[in-house]
């Protein structure tokens, strides 16, 4: 740390964002100038506001994104890194080679997928837990119900590379704390980075550490808003806390939780940094597929593969979220 | 006072209690650890004591951090990469969520279709593209590259939290405005703008957070140490074989300490802005 890292730093950074600036601006200007000058559009204000923050999306997720399908039609990797050649064939060997060779070294797509599913069914947990937690906290009259708040958030608070980083050097053989505990109640410690059943638990245990304060928060603030005279009127028929919860609670929350779990899967699904850190052996069988992914390509320099690869997991997603929005209509309202 | 609902009886606040206690220990006990280990001195980082505050605690770990060890720099990156971001994040997200909140106009829904779908795009899908753009424009290890590819990347979570709360803000403010002859954009600036200030901090704070949190871009596109932001840092104190436990613990104390405070103070505005749209549906 000198002066002049932080010259250099500061240079660099204002210069771009200067210059970004700048681009935006001439877009602006000549939006102006052709919309309200020559058109005479009445949207051309309109036009001014949304154009830069669409150019920007446009730039860096869109475009990526076409590129992305052109190098899946391409042998890129790191023998063909300057002079890739782009060709039908080259793309369909891709994609064949996504479902008929290894992925990594030996571990295969189906494998690896089916691990993916398994992995993304723990939201169910996160939202049962945090469910749970709530309704606890909901409780009329309940003490200290900040303090218990403020303390389950934790998880959801810290950065989620310190949680990763910290667990994983908890999953330590002699000097993890879940090993300690065990031993003192006398039980053998686990093999939780190098057996691959515990390396997978361990990845689980963390996650869903993480996972339920998200599911809780969300939960509480949708049985906030829930008027307690249903309640009252229940009770007046006599209803027993599970039918209530049945016919009051539930029907109620799913407004609020069926955008939250749909968000939770997402985030699940392509949770990067639990399963990379925790699995810190790289074990084949602990990788889900945006790890599996990310090895193949800056591990293994696999570019075109990879590109594919991402490609397939894309399409597998989106039609998760299709089904997942039909199924509940999570997405009621959005355009409101 | 409102009448408060009936009380639950005795035992069942004891056993609402112990379950809520032990919940509050199982995740409280991870994070508490990482503050013994950074007390650890030196010479007894591997220890298999379970006791929250080391006897022996000592802040030399804090010292290392600081003095021996580049956490300094790395906070530095960070900082300066992270509030570039930020801020080119925000303008983005005011403006255009203030007009997709205004004005209907013809692909309005389409926007926000999109905005939507974007969430949906796996980190780890633009990562290849983005590394070959980045190698290809010479933005390897360069700040540059890293405020580039961070800056959209919470633009349309913005634009949702902003449009959610430019809605709740009556017409007739600008309406009455303009009648006296004030601009458009005079008023966007003047009058909504300031108004919109908490929902701003948030979506700000958010931007923030996404790009100061970030592991997986950062990875591949600083391999350079002296460049690392703290998460790359952090990760390289940790190597398999030369683990630094005692300064990883207080360098990761140091980070988190403001991060959670942040986060706690702002949570309750960072709920509303996620479920703004389900409650209203």
């Amino acid at each position: 740390m000198n002066s002049q890292v932080v010259l250099t730093a500061l240079g660099q950074v204002s210069g771009t964002v200067f210059w970004m600036f700048v681009g935006f601006m001439l877009i602006e200007v000549s939006i102006w100038a052709v919309g309200n000058k020559v058109l005479k559009n009445k949207n051309t204000l309109v036009a001014m506001l949304v154009t830069p923050a669409f150019v920007g999306l446009g730039l860096l997720l869109v475009f990526p994104l076409i590129y992305e399908v052109v190098l899946a039609f391409s042998n890129m990797n790191l023998y063909h890194f300057r002079n890739p050649e782009f060709s039908l064939l080259n793309g369909l060997d891709n994609f064949k080679r996504v479902f008929t060779k290894p992925v990594l070294q030996s571990t295969t797509f189906v494998p690896v997928l089916l691990r993916t599913f398994l992995w993304t069914s723990q939201v169910f947990i996160h939202a049962s837990f945090g469910m749970l937690l709530a309704m606890l906290l909901n409780r009329p009259g309940l003490k200290f119900k900040n303090v218990y708040r403020a303390i389950l958030i934790l998880p959801w608070a810290m950065p989620q590379v310190i949680s990763a980083l910290t667990w994983r050097s908890e999953f330590n053989f002699e000097y993890g704390f879940p090993n300690i505990l065990l031993n003192r109640i006398g039980l053998p410690g686990i093999q939780w980075k190098a057996d691959a059943v515990w390396n997978f638990i361990a990845m689980v245990l963390t996650n869903v550490w993480l996972g339920i304060p998200f599911m809780m928060v969300i939960s509480l603030g949708g049985l906030q808003s829930i008027s307690a005279e249903f309640y009252e009127a229940a009770d007046m028929d006599g209803a027993s806390g599970w039918t209530k919860f049945q016919n009051i609670t539930l029907p109620l929350m799913k407004p609020v939780l069926a955008p939250s779990v749909m968000l939770g899967i997402i985030w699940t699904f392509n949770n990067f940094n639990i399963p990379y850190f925790i699995n810190e052996m790289k074990l084949e069988s602990s990788e889900i597929l945006v790890t599996a992914l990310f090895r193949a390509a800056f591990n293994f320099s696999q570019y075109g593969f990879s590109a594919a690869f991402a490609l397939i997991i894309f399409a597998l997603l989106f039609s998760m979220t299709l089904v997942y929005v039909k199924w509940t209509g999570a997405l009621k309202g959005v355009t409101d | 006072m409102k009448k408060i609902g009936h009380q639950d009886p005795l035992w069942v606040k004891a056993i609402i209690h112990a379950l809520l206690i032990t919940a509050c220990l199982i995740t409280i006990y991870p994070i508490l650890r990482i503050m013994t280990i950074s007390l650890r001195p030196g010479d007894r980082l591997m220890s298999t004591s379970l006791a929250i505050i080391p006897p022996d605690a000592t802040f030399l770990n804090y010292k290392a951090a600081l003095f021996e060890k580049d956490f300094l720099l790395w906070l530095w990156n960070s900082l300066v990469i992270t509030l570039a971001t930020a801020v080119i994040g925000l303008s983005l997200a005011s403006t255009s969520a203030y007009a997709i909140s205004r004005w209907k106009f013809p692909g309005r829904n389409a926007m926000l279709i999109f905005l939507l779908g974007t969430q949906m795009i796996p980190a780890a899908m633009l990562m290849v593209p983005l590394y070959l753009l980045a190698a290809k424009f010479g933005l390897i290890n360069t700040y540059r590259g890293l405020v580039i590819a961070y800056s959209v990347s919470a633009v349309p979570f913005s634009i949702w939290i902003l449009k959610g709360y430019y809605d709740s803000i009556p017409t007739t403010l600008e309406e009455a405005a303009m009648i006296d002859g004030a601009s458009r954009m005079y008023t966007f600036w003047k009058i909504i703008l300031p108004l919109t200030t908490p929902a701003l901090a948030i979506a700000f704070l958010f931007n923030f957070m996404n790009s100061w949190n970030e592991f997986m871009l950062a990875r591949i596109m600083l391999p350079k140490a002296g460049m690392f932001t703290w998460p790359l840092g952090l990760q390289s104190l940790q190597g398999q074989f030369t683990t630094q436990w005692g300064v990883y613990a207080a360098s990761s104390m140091m980070i988190s300490v403001p991060v959670v405070a942040l986060f706690l103070y702002s949570s309750k505005w960072l709920v509303n802005g996620l479920t703004a749209g389900s409650v209203k549906g």
